[in-house]
């Protein structure tokens, strides 16, 4: 089935699982961002703790979903990932740090003798919410942006600031890209948390974060789809590398299967929003959810179609990456393809599993007479 | 020098990740089943007592899971972070297993663990102990494709090089995943992270029996514990004997270096214990060994299966022995810099679409591409990795395994006749080997890593071409930042470990 694809087929299909992989990750950060809202919807530690139950029995999740992440860029753009991960190395790095460090704090936090103190990994979770989320997205943005890279002729690659993509931080729209990820994972949290408890103290707060959450959400995906739409982009042809105005915006019109998949995705984000902010709705974290998968797999999408450059050098034009000059072979794109076959059988067993846990929403009463509870 | 400088860095930091994840996976993996086994006969037998066996383990189990998982993430990304240019050269063929261990193993993991910890009174017994035994098939499912990458740098299989994108590709999907390497190498390890689990389990219960506390609970587990380590660590040696043969076939300087053995010769045999002679070198004619006990022909039986074999040397491995037919690493050097020199000409070539040029570099490339990696080196004496540390390692290991097999034979038959009471000493040394079997497991590695140096990838690969091209100052700060998070999140971990287990089995 997929040996009689040609290379550039495998190429796109893989730049589109990677997309969705990413976008499966932005919805499961919703985790990181009730993780930044545990001292704000939990004012006891009864309420804490309640909230800590709902999101410890989800946060492996997203972990898992961003190693696989990684492991997907891995698999299929294997000089993607040596010249980001290998170049932009403090930035990386302070993400790995900020994944570590949530690691271990949900089962440590409330353990006798735990040697920092529940405060000390309740600022663990906070940072993995916060700065954790918000380098996430700045990297992402760099794959519209570029980075300071070169490579030579046996693809060999090499940073040329002594800041190793700390330098990406200076950048108006990677800061906003940031933003935007970080407000969004506070939305989803409360929507999740909406759904997902049964507690009137602290759903009240949620409800009432949430307007603060989605009108800074908004403003920011906003702020930031207009620099998106406005900024060039690199394109390439057979001759070489050469910048193209709006390129982007371009991207989005003409290829129509992405402009549909990007009005619905937004289009279902604002729904899930309008449901929960003015119906009380408690399924809104679905529509926001599917949404923001939809939403973040087209905008990631967009960079690895259209003859577009996926990850432009700022230092050395003919350096840039694209799906053709940094994908793994043909061979092990397809037998890579194959193994993605599985993807529908695991989300299937996700939603099993999810569905059986969550057939009753978490009560107090429930987390305090677990043994096990976080 | 800034280049040797930030390869040693480089080394460290993977040396230091690796050491610190290697901690805590073992228990991961033997514990995870020891636990489905208790549950399952809790279900078979509704014994309320299992259950609460169960729930003890699970706790420790879950504390020592999260850390696992804090120093996994690291591995994953730092061959990204760190060993860029490797990336890129073998990413086609060691980039799948990882991303299918991600999809095959993690997400398995990830979501029945919820239901492991948090689904008692939400799903039936019989889904709650299938998903015990899911997260414990995952975690080793985990182990399989890690190792059979880890399998492939030891004996890499299953690849070509291209000329234009300057990598090694996948060729054979098969060959790498069933590479013979990758299978001793996993079964070994899982095999090492039962026997950790049992270990953990034996010591832990015989606490309680010295100190006469939830004394049902902990005779029940000691059994359970006991014999899973006992068939588990008769797997152990009958896969440790294959890693054994694996070497030998694949890696000869590795099997020299364990063994002390500079000069090699037939019906060579294996030295048990030994003292080695710090002031050796290669090439010279001291002794090696200052003294050593030595059992005949067992090197020769063990490494090729025939008691005749003849086995080679550092010496030989280094200056080449021409009646066994093996060639010396002067030779190898100098036709991989041939490689080398083919290849850019090549790519030279190609630039300036000169392809007679390219034609003719392209088949001399092709005549000395196996020895390509070689080409970088600079003198033959790096080919051997560091002796002494490979020697006691591989001795430390071997010599604890073999205790630990008795240790767990003791407690089973004193179980089993009842007369484990009272016998403290044994009950003491149960107690004593749980550090025993961290120890044997770091040690394992460090033969299987450090021995196979100067290789990222046998004989293709060496690692000061592996690194990524950042500062030195870059790698320094985050080894030191990884080795403070690591050093106090360990602290934490043990001491909430230890609380758990003075606290006792009842409180669970």
């Amino acid at each position: 089935m997929f040996e009689d694809l040609e290379l550039l087929r495998l190429q796109q299909y893989w730049w589109f699982i990677v997309s969705l992989l990413g976008g499966f990750f932005a919805f499961m950060m919703f985790i990181q961002g009730g993780q930044t809202l545990l001292g704000r919807l939990g004012k006891t530690e009864e309420e804490k703790n309640v909230i800590i139950a709902s999101l410890g029995r989800k946060w492996e999740l997203s972990f898992t979903s961003l190693v696989m992440f990684g492991g997907a860029l891995f698999a299929a753009f294997p000089l993607f990932y040596a010249v980001s991960f290998g170049g932009a190395y403090y930035v990386w790095m302070a993400i790995l740090f900020c994944f570590i460090i949530q690691a271990i704090s949900y089962e440590y936090r409330k353990k006798p003798n735990n040697f920092l103190g529940q405060r000390t990994y309740e600022t663990f979770l906070y940072i993995n919410g916060s700065l954790g989320i918000f380098l996430i997205g700045v990297a992402l943005a760099t794959l519209y942006t570029g980075g300071n890279f070169i490579k030579n002729d046996m693809n060999l690659s090499s940073w040329t600031t002594e800041t190793y993509g700390l330098e990406a931080l200076l950048n108006p729209f990677n800061l906003s890209f940031g933003l935007v990820v970080f407000f969004l994972a506070r939305v989803g949290a409360s929507l999740y948390f909406m759904n997902n408890l049964d507690h009137e103290s602290i759903l009240k707060r949620a409800r009432v974060q949430l307007k603060t959450d989605a009108l800074l959400f908004l403003a920011f995906f906003l702020l930031m789809l207009a620099m998106l739409f406005l900024m060039s982009g690199l394109a390439y042809n057979s001759e070489g590398f050469f910048v193209v105005e709006h390129k982007f915006f371009f991207n989005l019109i003409e290829t129509p299967l992405l402009l549909i998949s990007f009005i619905i995705g937004v289009g279902l984000v604002l729904y899930g929003l309008y449901g929960a902010l003015f119906k009380n709705a408690t399924n809104a974290v679905w529509f926001n959810g599917i949404g923001t998968i939809i939403t973040v797999t087209t905008l990631l999408s967009l960079i690895g179609f259209n003859q577009t450059s996926i990850y432009p050098s700022l230092s050395d034009i003919d350096s840039s990456l694209t799906i053709v000059n940094s994908s793994g072979s043909h061979y092990t794109l397809v037998a890579m393809s194959y193994v993605s076959l599985m993807v529908p059988f695991i989300l299937g067993y996700i939603f099993v599993v999810w569905k059986s846990m969550d057939q009753t929403k978490i009560t107090s009463q429930e987390v305090e007479s677990d043994a096990h509870h976080y | 020098m800034e280049d040797a400088l930030l390869t040693d860095w480089s080394r460290a930091q993977f040396a230091l990740t690796a050491l610190y994840h290697w901690l805590f996976v073992p228990l991961t993996l033997g514990l995870a089943f020891i636990i489905a086994i208790m549950e399952t006969i809790y279900v078979k037998t509704g014994n309320v007592v299992w259950k609460e066996i169960t729930k003890f383990w699970m706790t420790l189990f879950a504390i020592n899971f999260a850390i696992g998982l804090a120093t996994g993430i690291i591995m994953e990304f730092e061959f990204g972070t760190n060993w860029s240019n490797y990336s890129w050269i073998v990413g086609d063929i060691f980039g799948a297993p990882l991303a299918i261990e991600g999809l095959m193993a993690f997400f398995m993991e990830s979501t029945f663990f919820a239901v492991m910890f948090f689904g008692w009174d939400k799903v039936s017994k019989k889904m709650h102990l299938l998903s015990t035994w899911l997260v414990a098939i995952g975690s080793n499912l985990s182990a399989l494709w890690i190792l059979v990458a880890n399998g492939w740098m030891q004996h890499p299989v299953g690849m070509e090089f291209n000329v234009d994108s300057a990598r090694f590709e996948m060729a054979n999907f098969w060959d790498v995943l069933f590479n013979p390497n990758a299978y001793s190498k996993f079964l070994h390890t899982v095999g090492s992270g039962y026997v950790m689990g049992s270990l953990f389990v034996v010591g832990i219960s015989a606490w309680y029996l010295l100190k006469g506390k939830d004394v049902v609970k902990a005779k029940k587990s000691i059994v359970v514990g006991a014999t899973f380590g006992l068939i588990t660590s008769i797997f152990l040696i009958v896969s440790g004997d294959e890693s054994a043969h694996e070497v030998a076939l694949h890696q000869p300087t590795k099997l020299a270096a364990m063994e002390g053995l500079y000069d090699g010769h037939s019906r060579a045999g294996i030295v048990a214990v030994g003292q080695l002679n710090s002031e050796k070198e290669i090439g010279d004619n001291k002794d090696p060994f200052i003294w050593e006990v030595e059992i005949p022909y067992a090197l020769s039986f063990l490494g090729f299966h025939n008691t005749d074999a003849f086995v080679a040397g550092i010496n030989d491995l280094v200056y080449g022995n021409e009646a066994q037919g093996i060639e010396s690493a002067k030779s190898k050097i100098e036709k991989g810099k041939v490689a080398i020199e083919a290849l850019t000409t090549y790519k030279e070539a190609k630039k300036s679409g000169d392809e007679a040029k390219a034609k003719t570099a392209l088949a001399t490339f092709r005549a000395n591409e196996q020895y390509f990696g070689y080409g970088y080196l600079n003198d033959e004496k790096e080919i051997v990795p560091p002796v002494a540390l490979t020697f006691y390692s591989f001795h430390i290991m071997v010599g604890l395994g073999s205790w630990f097999f008795m240790l767990f034979f003791l407690i089973l038959y004193l179980s089993m006749v009842n007369k484990l009471d009272g016998k403290k000493m044994l009950l003491r040394l149960a107690v004593f080997s749980i550090p025993l079997g961290y120890i044997a497991g770091e040690t394992g590695w460090i033969v299987a890593e450090v021995g196979r140096q100067p290789w990222a990838i046998q004989d293709m690969l060496p690692v000061g071409m592996a690194t990524s091209n950042v500062s030195v100052t870059a790698v320094q700060t985050t080894f030191w930042l990884f080795a403070i998070i690591f050093t106090v999140l360990m602290i934490a971990e043990i001491k909430i470990m230890l609380t758990q287990i003075k606290n006792g089995m009842e409180a669970h």
